[in-house]
């Protein structure tokens, strides 16, 4: 048993759990933050995915303790104020999900993705770095295009303001 | 068509929680005192139980109990059962074995649960179960389609000698005989089509409540169909009684068809809650997933089709043998018969077809429907072999599936379907001209230019959907009705809620099913709610699947507001003092027709439950329910066109494009159908080119994880280029097919057909990975 | 999982300190394989050490042609390095499509070549850079350090704490990834120094794990051109067959990825 400290969401939280305690478990059943899924045993499909001092990571493989004083963004804290980030708005309006479920991991991987490539996103760059992220709905089709919607947006803006 | 109505490309109103992480799955739910469970399980095959301890798993640490199948058995908890009858061709009915929730005998698969462990965590609780000492006596296995119906192979079932589980026909085997002896050419093929695992993303989970105070059950679960798996629970496997049963069904992360069924789990973790006095929860792993949830396909088949001088199809003669798994799950026995045969006839004119069906047991995982359902496996044994006609007759394969097309409608196949209506040659058409079929012998020359050999394939599919009538099903075995339910909800102020039997787990009931509402009132989607997945929320029902919820679920609630509607002008007419039939809907208000005379739409919602002034004999409120039963099943068709490049060095497929022209009838919402096209798509090419389940001779499941069961990724796939055309379905009132399968359906064979053209050698089984592929181009002449 | 013991070490001294500590203890780096495998209880360590925060494990030192990288340097942080690309961009090439994004934010060269697994890409690069593996203890050759299937020169409680290579006038890395898994079935890393010598590298193939083909190795020395390799007759008897490729498969394989290399380099 290990107490833990790590800030998530810009909120400082704290909590004990078995040294063996993934952080996807810490997250969803000591924060009850459930935005971040399991839909694999083997590091491949991505549900899991949030962003550990701002890039992403799969929290199915990464020990509680070993995030302990780190930053985690979860899918729940990327909206602010009720206003969906231009990535999650995106999404709804490309119809760029389903059932929901790898959702949330697709999304934090398409913010990580777009910090690392700005608006310089193509498709064929789109589908290769989804190759974390397994979707069973949506044929990837509506992913590539909110993704690359969400790229011009938001890597446009980003080079005016520059 | 309003902003928001019929047909108008309206973005989900659920997208909101699933994008900001407030779905709610299953998994999500915390009830207090909850504990975990984790299912101890066969590693062999095929095996008997000599004994099972659990004395020392039992003393470990957060254990709470482990309960085994005999204590199952003791407390009267009955047998899984397949629902649909069907009857061998010699009148004998379907041998079916039995399944019981936890084996206490015999274990037949790899993954057959056996006991269950609760304890106060989920690590616990697997620590025990490793613990927990099961004394097998192995026995000798099968797994093989075709072996299991050799002589001196292992018997599965003492039920099915042979293990033959029923030797099914359909159609006229002399009339079909005839014509292939007298017949100018016969194409003759054997297809096998592959085991699939369904990985809906949301692996399966149930949370079992047992409320000692009031002896009631909850039921949280990854279901399609609540209703229905709340039905079998109480009537067949004696879980508690209907009313002492309440079945949920919350956000669901896909499914798939695997999600229809009732498997074992929920089942024992409702007695267990009732047991240990604790709710409890399982959920499974992907491991768990690809072990247990039922499979798809696995088909062997043999196939001839015969042509006169004028190359039409005289006949159509097929021997199929389908595996089933170690036991029959709830539509196993209908999926390789009347959603598979039925269908053999496609789009073509064919006077004589007959489908000889035999099922087989074996030590592998329950098959039942997956996204289809019979009819893929009919589409591309179909469309393959007419593919295959082509190249050997020497016609073009857009003209060999001309000259055989349907024309007029109705028309009545040899194998029980009545095609109400279609246009094969309008999405033919269409489907060529999109992937510029003209041009592909320059692209092909190109390609050639640089090592690469292109080829080009297509499919033309037609599908059944929205099973029914309940009637028609009933009389080939149904062992449940397929109408669906509504009841339409109008609040005091005027907003709505909408009770439907269909369930979404993905395919945007909020939204579509609202907009539907939005037409026919002129209210907001925003003040339209759609509430399901709850047996004490919503009347009976009965679930998604087979592309249903369009064509019977939208029905029902079409029927209801008609009801809804009727209602609402009556008492308008009252308000104003006008007649019924002068009274129109337009705006969000009912209207004297010609008249400036209106009354807002909440104005007469609050009239009715107000109730002062309100026709003399009307009942306040505005409340009504439906029931659809509808007079037939719909048929969807489209032609698909797959162009791919080989690389001849690697045997590595790409898709260079990937046209879907499908017929769905009228459409609620352009983007959700194209959404459900490219996801049906995204699974038939995993099913072509990456996606197998492989079992060894000993019955170990070899692909257990996506270490090794290809799942599409972005990268696998092409963009996809999607058209529709539109002839109306007569059979339901809002004139819309099923949308759902269309692409899982359609596409294996185009691919295939693909692939085979680019390397010129027709030996070629699904998956087409790249081994199997560069073996092919290499033993090409 | 079983239960372990984590364990924060913030030196290579103190990770061995409590390394020795340890009943059955294990390094734990960036865990893109070690969690996984302990996911499924195939990997039941007693104590975990965690390397991650270890400073001097850090960074990519490029000295003229001289390259060191350490070893709790991510993957993603080679693949974009200016740095590394400027002498050597086959290795960052090669960084760019270990395992996904994700796992190259984690995952580090040293748990990578640590863990020798026989289809991952590292151990290809590192036996055709010649390369140094650099530990707490001694310097070892690659061609020493990779044994077997996930078996190394490593002694208990031994930590690699970086690799050093002399960049050569041309490399490359082509790999054909397994369809299911993504690792490679076939991944063949190529070198040509500027003495002409040449090294071709294979992994995801091997029986044994990584290895060198010397009859390619001959025949790209002879002549540098992809043409060369057509001839080559590679032996399938020491190649892996499994139910996504065969040995003859990946013996083409081999062939294949190694005259694309050399197109590359």
């Amino acid at each position: 048993m290990a107490k833990l400290t790590m800030t998530v969401n810009g909120r400082q939280v704290s909590g004990t759990c078995d040294d063996r305690t993934l952080l996807v478990h810490f997250i969803r059943e000591n924060l009850g933050l459930t935005g971040t899924h399991v839909g694999c045993d083997t590091t491949q499909c991505g549900a899991c995915v949030v962003h550990m001092d701002g890039q992403s990571v799969k929290s199915c493989s990464i020990l509680a303790a070993q995030a302990a004083g780190s930053s985690i963004t979860t899918i729940e804290g990327l909206a602010s104020n009720g206003e969906l980030h231009p990535v999650q708005a995106a999404f709804k309006t490309h119809h760029g999900l389903q059932c929901g479920f790898c959702t949330p991991g697709m999304v934090m991987t398409a913010v990580d993705m777009i910090r690392r490539h700005g608006g310089n996103l193509d498709e064929a760059t789109v589908r290769a770095e989804l190759e974390g992220n397994i979707c069973r709905c949506t044929g990837y089709h509506n992913i590539v295009q909110a993704i690359l919607a969400a790229a011009a947006e938001t890597g446009g803006v980003r080079q005016a303001a520059e | 068509m309003g902003v928001e109505g019929i047909g108008a490309r309206v973005a989900r109103k659920e997208d909101k929680r699933f994008l900001t992480g407030k779905g709610r799955y299953t998994d999500d739910m915390v009830v207090p005192g909850m504990k975990y469970a984790v299912f101890v399980r066969s590693p062999h095959a095929h095996a008997t139980i000599r004994s099972i301890d659990a004395t020392s798993a039992k003393s470990m640490p957060g254990v709470i109990d482990v309960l085994d199948g005999k204590q199952l058995l003791a407390d009267g908890i009955g047998n899984l059962i397949c629902g649909w009858m069907i009857h061998s061709k010699d009148g004998s009915p379907m041998r079916m074995g039995a399944w019981r929730p936890l084996a206490h005998e015999t274990v037949r698969y790899v993954g057959d649960a056996v006991a269950i462990v609760v304890a106060d965590s989920v690590a616990q609780a697997r620590d025990a179960a490793e613990a927990v000492v099961v004394d097998y006596e192995t026995l000798p296995v099968v797994t093989d389609t075709l072996q299991a119906l050799s002589e001196g192979e292992p018997q599965i079932h003492p039920e099915a000698p042979g293990n033959l589980i029923f030797d099914w026909e359909l159609g006229d085997a002399g009339a079909a005989d005839q014509a292939i002896a007298a017949a100018a050419h016969v194409t003759e093929l054997k297809i096998i089509n592959n085991r699939l695992s369904p990985n809906a993303m949301e692996p399966r989970a149930t949370l079992g409540i047992y409320d000692a105070g009031d002896d009631h059950f909850t039921c949280y679960t990854t279901s399609q169909n609540p209703h229905l798996a709340r039905l079998v629970m109480s009537a067949f496997y004696n879980v508690a009684p209907e009313n002492k049963l309440r079945v949920i069904a919350p956000d669901v992360g896909g499914g798939f068809g695997s999600k229809i069924f009732i498997y074992p789990e929920e089942i024992v973790c409702l007695w267990a809650s009732k047991r240990t006095g604790v709710p409890v929860k399982w959920t499974a792993d992907r491991t768990e997933a690809f072990l247990t949830d039922a499979h798809g396909r696995d088909h062997v088949s043999t196939v001839k089709m015969a042509f006169d001088s004028n190359n039409r199809i005289t006949a159509l003669k097929v021997d199929t043998i389908a595996n089933l798994g170690a036991y029959m799950s709830l539509f196993s026995s209908c999926v390789p018969t009347y959603l598979y045969a039925t269908l053999l006839s496609g789009q073509y004119a064919i006077p004589a077809i007959h489908a000889n069906v035999r099922t087989v047991y074996t030590n592998t995982a329950p098959v039942d429907a997956y996204r289809g359902a019979g009819r893929p496996e009919a589409t591309y044994l179909l469309e393959r072999t007419i593919e295959t006609a082509a190249r050997e007759l020497g016609v073009s394969p857009a003209e060999l599936r001309r000259i055989n097309f349907i024309r007029t409608f109705p028309h009545q196949t040899p194998v029980i379907m009545n095609y109400d209506a279609g246009d094969y040659e309008a999405s033919l058409k269409g489907a060529m001209e999109a992937a510029d079929w003209d041009g592909f012998a320059a692209r092909k020359a190109e390609a050639e230019r640089r090592g690469m050999k292109r080829g080009i394939g297509m499919s033309c599919y037609i599908e059944a959907c929205g099973l029914a009538p309940s009637a028609a099903v009933g009389s080939l075995g149904a062992g449940v009705g397929l109408w669906e339910s509504a009841e339409v909800r109008v609040n005091a102020v005027g907003t709505i809620e909408v009770m439907t039997g269909s369930h979404s787990h993905g395919q945007g009931h909020e939204t579509t099913f609202a907009q539907v509402v939005a037409e026919r009132f002129g209210v907001p989607i925003d003040s339209v709610n759609i509430v399901h997945g709850d047996t004490d929320k919503v009347q009976m029902g009965m679930g998604t699947y087979g592309s249903r919820s369009g064509a019977v679920g939208m029905s029902a609630v079409f029927k209801a507001l008609d009801k809804v509607e009727a209602k609402a002008k009556k008492i308008a007419a009252h308000l104003m003092e006008a007649d019924e039939g002068d009274i129109v809907i337009e705006d969000g208000a009912l209207k004297v027709a010609g008249t400036d005379r209106s009354v807002p739409w909440s104005q007469v919602a609050l009239a009715s439950y107000t109730a002062h002034n309100l026709p003399p004999g009307m009942e306040p409120g505005l409340k009504e329910g439906a029931f659809y039963d509808p007079s037939n099943f719909t048929f969807p068709a489209g032609c698909y066109i797959c162009e791919v490049e080989v690389d001849p060095e690697t045997g590595q497929t790409k898709i260079v494009q990937f046209v879907a022209a499908d017929d769905f009838g009228n459409i609620i919402n352009p983007l959700i159908v194209e959404g459900q096209v490219h996801g049906g798509l995204a699974q038939g090419i995993g099913q072509a080119l990456l996606e197998g389940v492989h079992y060894d001779q000993s019955g170990q499941l070899l692909t257990a994880s996506y270490m090794d069961y290809a799942m599409p990724r972005a990268d696998d796939l092409p963009s996809f280029t999607v058209t529709t055309s539109n002839t109306p379905c007569p059979s339901n009132p809002l004139g819309v097919k099923g949308c759902g399968e269309a692409g899982a359906i359609g596409s294996p064979p185009a691919l295939i057909n693909a692939i085979t053209d680019a390397i010129g050698n027709n030996e070629l089984t699904m998956p087409a990975t790249p081994q199997k592929v560069w073996a092919a181009v290499h033993s090409a002449h | 999982m079983y239960e372990t013991i984590y364990h924060r070490a913030s030196s290579v001294a103190e990770a061995a300190n409590l390394m020795g500590t340890a009943a059955e203890g294990k390094y734990l780096s960036g865990g893109m394989t070690l969690i996984p495998t302990m996911k499924q209880r195939l990997a039941a360590p007693s104590d975990l050490v965690d390397l991650r925060h270890i400073a001097e494990m850090k960074g990519i030192a490029v000295d003229g042609r001289s390259v060191r990288i350490g070893a709790a340097t991510t993957h993603e942080e080679v693949a974009t390095s200016a740095a590394l690309a400027s002498v050597c961009p086959a290795i960052c090439g090669l960084a760019s499509h270990i395992g996904d994004p994700h796992v190259r934010h984690m995952g580090t060269i040293g748990g990578s070549i640590a863990n020798n697994d026989p289809a991952a890409d590292y151990p290809a690069a590192m036996l055709a850079l010649d390369a140094v593996i650099v530990t707490d203890r001694r310097e070892v050759k690659a061609e020493d350090f990779f044994t077997g299937l996930f078996e190394t020169a490593l002694e208990d409680g031994e930590i690699v704490t970086a690799v050093r290579f002399e960049a050569p006038a041309k490399a490359a890395y082509q790999k054909f990834p397994n369809p299911a898994s993504r690792y490679a079935m076939t991944g063949v890393f190529v070198v040509r120094r500027a003495d002409g010598g040449v090294r071709v590298a294979v992994t995801g193939a091997g029986s044994d794990g990584v290895f060198r083909h010397r009859d390619l190795e001959a025949a790209l020395a002879a002549n540098w051109s992809p043409g060369a390799v057509t001839n080559v007759k590679v032996d399938d008897s020491d190649l892996l067959s499994d139910i996504h490729a065969s040995a003859a498969y990946r013996a083409n394989l081999v062939k294949v990825m190694t005259k694309r290399a050399v197109a590359a380099a």
